[in-house]
């Protein structure tokens, strides 16, 4: 855990992996040795590219192994771009882990639905870590995945390997022959999974309007609001709660989410002034 | 011994919960049909007399664009419907139909059904509205599609 706040703390690239063609997962090691890290899934971190700036981004490895700290990047701005060229060795800030965290207590005994679209898939990444690792205290689980196109898929092997264990369903909203899987939104996918609405909680992160859909979608199955959480994305600054810029209403996406339920955040998803 | 399909018709989401003597009319008007994968199901601008309740495999909807091949738009799999163009004048599909996984469906013949919700209106309403909610789905999915959400916004 890091003291202060507001202090990055030097990581170096161990490994870095290309995901797809903007997308890049960094494997992290701090550079004094004596430096641990702990987070929970769905947590961020303040990642620091110097002389450049920073940005929020959720912690996509398992939070049952303390180091590497590991993140999936998307290259959509200046900071994520400069980043996108780093390699191993290189050094860069952090700060962290900040906000709160994936109801996998809550879930327990539970059917779990894991809906993600596109980069979606890294914040919720430690989660299915999470349940893979205590799979006996779930009911059944279904990871719903949305892309783009097959090719901007991330953690493609992996996916492979979760299919053993958990219902993976694969959706792309757009493609060519070569594709076999499905092709339409992620919404689609909901009415294919397996699940007990009375006895489920889902977890879902993408794009606003996805979730929003998602949500609409969710409802009508059934899914108390309670038991739906999505994780909210807004510019993040200081990541604690002191500089307003993500604020959303009465919250702070940094320090009260960017985890929420879906009852907290529905009068905001199809609010057009926010 | 010949088993009916009713029973599997019963089942099907399209139409659970549908009136017993309304089964036992479309019935007459339903086949078991089979599909290899890489077969054509529905052709573009070829008459609409059929449509088929999926059972097992799937089946992409395709749109031919010259110089780029067949674009999907949409899958459909076991417990899903294949053709609503059946329905609606002037009875034309507007897509291919392509098998990618090997299929089991019912087909329902569309000529025979029409002349039947003419005749028992009531069971023809029904089946209206049912179809209207798959269109209207099948719609807003598209429009949502059409959002590219994944995509980076500049």
């Amino acid at each position: 855990m890091i003291i202060d706040p507001m202090l990055p703390t030097q990581f170096s690239i161990k490994r870095k992996v290309i995901e797809n063609h903007d997308t890049f997962t960094f494997f992290l090691e701090p550079i004094e040795p004596n430096n641990s890290f702990s987070f929970l899934p769905g947590q961020f971190n303040m990642l620091y590219s110097f002389g450049l700036g920073e940005v929020a981004i959720s912690i996509s490895g398992d939070c049952e192994k303390s180091l590497p700290l590991v993140h999936t990047i998307r290259a959509v701005g200046s900071v994520t771009n400069a980043m996108k060229v780093l390699k191993k060795g290189d050094v860069i800030g952090v700060r962290g882990p900040f906000g709160s965290s994936w109801p996998v207590d809550l879930a327990k005994g539970k059917d779990v639905l894991v809906i993600v679209g596109g980069i979606g898939l890294a914040p919720l990444r430690p989660v299915i870590y999470y349940l893979l690792n205590h799979l006996n205290d779930y009911n059944r689980i279904s990871l719903l995945y949305g892309a783009r196109t097959p090719e901007d898929r991330i953690y493609i092997k992996e996916l492979e390997t979760w299919k053993d264990k958990i219902d993976v369903l694969t959706t792309v909203d757009r493609t060519t022959k070569r594709w076999h899987g499905n092709v339409g939104v992620v919404t689609n996918l909901i009415k294919k999974a397996k699940f007990d609405p009375k006895n489920t909680v889902a977890m879902m992160c993408g794009p606003e309007v996805m979730m929003r859909f998602c949500g609409y979608n969710l409802r009508d199955a059934g899914i108390s609001q309670q038991n739906i959480f999505l994780s909210m994305e807004r510019n993040m600054k200081c990541a604690i709660g002191f500089c307003g810029h993500c604020q959303l209403g009465g919250s702070f996406i940094c320090k009260d989410g960017p985890v929420f339920t879906y009852e907290e955040m529905k009068q905001y998803l199809d609010l057009r002034e926010v | 011994m010949i088993q009916t399909l009713e029973p599997i018709l019963a089942e099907h989401p399209l139409f659970e919960g549908l009136e017993p003597q309304y089964l036992s009319i479309i019935v007459g008007c339903a086949k078991n049909v089979r599909f290899k994968e890489g077969e054509f199901v529905l052709r573009e601008g070829r008459e609409a007399d059929t449509f088929y309740l999926i059972r097992e495999g799937k089946i992409s909807v395709d749109i031919y664009v010259p110089n780029i091949g067949a674009l999907t738009i949409h899958t459909v799999e076991a417990g899903e419907v294949l053709g609503w163009s059946w329905l609606i004048s002037p009875y034309r599909w507007h897509f291919d139909a392509q098998v990618l996984k090997d299929t089991r469906a019912i087909a329902l013949d569309g000529k025979c059904l029409r002349g039947k919700c003419e005749e028992y209106k009531e069971m023809g309403y029904e089946l209206m509205k049912r179809f209207s909610s798959i269109i209207v789905q099948r719609l807003q999915a598209t429009q949502l599609q059409l959002l590219d959400v994944y995509g980076v916004r500049r």
